[in-house]
């Protein structure tokens, strides 16, 4: 594994042009979004934003806002709900281990091969009896059935690792198994809780299909929208386009940064467990 | 991590219900509350898997076994219409297409992503300075919401002034319609959903090389291996349980892919980067006359091939647990 470290260097140099060569469509969407609007159509088109400009970026801030705030309390809500769903799942799958929950296990993965477009259609039929069309609620409900499985299979793989010992001495020191719960279990299993969080956040902030088809006829619609109304009423102004592209791609980048070794937990224990 | 599935759990349970246990009771009826307690814990959990995964399920085949139209949408009474829209979609000119792009579509990114993930993984592998650091830059394309890719993509690829055409015109090849012309429209969706899905490849065989012992490789070194023996002699093999995990999820993510298509071509031009997922969903919402029952007939025809694909997920985890 260890090499000299010449070597090592040009692996780095090797390693920073097929990262730089997967990030190109990002740095593309930063560029375009700073260009002026007419060296939009420049043949060739500018590499650099030479001429750079924060027009894109005002008209996110004159346009934009209401959307993003939306996304904002649609993600927290998912967050909440999610968590508040799948942690004592997790729980009870990994330490109590009722009869009948490896089952439960099982249909939690399937659950989420579930295609979209079919979730959207069956809810679109329910939310409009309900009522609950268009609305905050009912877009947040939608938006958790992208995070619930995940969170119990990640709560589970998690809590699982919680030591017997530490469970049995709240039981000793006189907790119920709701306060083992609440005072032992919930604050060992922190890690976990902020991963399951990321990716509720992310994927509701991320949702398009259930925001077109729930809340697409609203007072209240997600930034995802916000992008996509854009682009279909307004072919010119790329530079908007772009500047909000890059907004809403705010929360992965900052999430990326924040907890990277939370991600790298998160891709890996949803598909392989080691 | 110990595995999640493990049988023996009445050590485990005693510890709970000991101090709840009343005295000279014989221990299998002690056990047996604190058993279903669990299920105080999940029933939440249970009770939203029926109303929000079933119930849906249950409404989406209800549809497509009926004939709606905007006013039995609303008010009901829609008439039962067994397999009629089953056999609308069967029959239409656009099934036999549209299901050839969603073979297509998975076959061509599964292909792609798996290849360029694994070179990925092989190479941030070894130890280099920066590594740790720019394979977490790598997963930047996996993190962004779909909509900013697709966006992106559709400007890169723009007739007029895209780069790709620019970069193309460079070494002299004529610009290419990537999104307006029905010969280009899958090949550019393939294109940017391969990009998407690169850094989820990445991350799983990464984890998975991870966990090959160092020492099989320090034996075939004294053996004097090169580096393409090893990889096929010790990396591959060892790394197809994990292989088949990647591309058996790759498919179940893909055979869902919606977002990308329809942000950038709609499925078209003229239907013809249309999946099953998209034309279920312009049939059902795309329209103004929405048609409900093809559209949800459709989308069970995908259940059931995600279903297949699926079980044989399922199949290979299990087999990895047991070893």
């Amino acid at each position: 594994m260890t090499t000299s470290t010449p070597r090592a260097w040009w692996k780095t140099g090797v390693g920073l042009v097929l990262t730089g060569l997967m990030l190109f469509p990002v740095y593309w969407m930063v560029n375009v979004s700073l260009t002026r609007d007419q060296d939009m159509r420049a043949s060739p088109p500018h590499l650099f934003p030479t001429n750079g400009t924060l027009d894109g970026y005002r008209a996110v801030l004159d346009q934009q806002l209401p959307y993003l705030g939306t996304s904002f309390l649609v993600g927290l809500g998912t967050v909440a709900l999610t968590v508040a769903l799948a942690a004592p799942a997790g729980y009870a799958l990994a330490k109590l281990r009722p009869p009948g929950g490896p089952a439960l296990s099982f249909v939690l993965l399937i659950a989420q091969m579930i295609p979209g477009i079919i979730m959207a259609m069956g809810f679109y039929a329910i939310f409009l009896t309900l009522g609950v069309l268009n609305t905050l609620p009912g877009l947040i409900l939608a938006d958790t059935t992208l995070a619930v499985p995940f969170g119990v299979l990640i709560f589970t793989a998690f809590m699982s690792g919680i030591p017997d010992e530490l469970l049995q001495a709240a039981v000793v020191d006189g907790a119920g198994r709701l306060r083992t719960f609440w005072s032992v279990v919930l604050p060992v299993s922190r890690n976990s809780i902020v991963t399951v969080s990321l990716f509720a956040f992310l994927w509701s902030w991320s949702d398009f299909i259930f925001a077109s088809t729930l809340a697409g006829g609203g007072d209240h619609q997600p930034i995802t929208l916000g992008i996509y109304h854009y682009i279909g009423n307004n072919n010119q102004q790329w530079n908007a386009i772009m500047a909000t592209a890059v907004v809403a791609s705010i929360p992965a980048a900052v999430l990326l940064i924040l907890a990277q070794r939370y991600v790298s937990m998160g891709v890996t224990a949803g598909a392989v467990k080691d | 991590m110990p595995s999640t599935t493990e049988t023996t759990t009445a050590v485990r349970d005693r510890g709970g219900a000991a101090t709840a246990a009343p005295p000279g009771s014989p221990p299998s009826r002690t056990r047996r509350p604190g058993r279903w307690w669990g299920w105080a814990f999940l029933a939440p959990v249970t009770v939203y898997l029926a109303a929000f995964y079933a119930y849906p399920l249950y409404r989406n085949v209800e549809l497509s076994l009926r004939e709606y139209t905007v006013r039995s949408f609303v008010q009901g009474g829609a008439p039962f219409a067994g397999l009629d829209n089953y056999r609308t979609i069967l029959t239409d000119p656009a099934f036999g297409s549209t299901l050839t792009h969603t073979v297509v579509f998975t076959a061509a990114s599964l292909a792609f992503q798996f290849t360029i993930g694994m070179a990925l993984a092989l190479f941030f592998h070894q130890y280099f300075p920066l590594s740790r650091t720019l394979r977490a830059l790598i997963l930047v394309p996996w993190l962004l919401p779909l909509i900013v890719s697709a966006s992106t993509w559709s400007w890169l690829l723009n007739s007029d002034s895209g780069l790709v055409n620019a970069a193309l015109g460079v070494v002299g090849v004529d610009p290419v319609n990537w999104l307006t012309s029905p010969g280009w429209s899958l090949t550019s969706v393939i294109i940017a959903n391969i990009w998407i899905g690169i850094p989820f490849n990445l991350v799983v065989l990464y984890s998975g090389l991870q966990a090959i012992p160092a020492e099989m490789y320090e034996a075939s070194a004294l053996d004097g291996a090169t580096g393409w023996q090893r990889f096929w002699g010790i990396t591959f093999p060892l790394l197809r349980p994990v292989s088949a995990i990647t591309l058996l999820l790759g498919l179940i993510y893909t055979l869902k892919v919606f977002d990308i298509i329809w942000i950038m071509t709609r499925g078209g031009p003229t239907g013809s980067s249309a999946t099953l997922a998209t034309w279920s969903y312009r049939l059902g919402f795309g329209n103004l006359l929405p048609e409900f029952g093809p559209g949800a007939a459709i989308g069970n025809l995908l259940i059931v091939l995600a279903l297949i694909a699926g079980l044989g997920y399922i199949r290979i985890e299990r087999r990895q647990q047991l070893r």
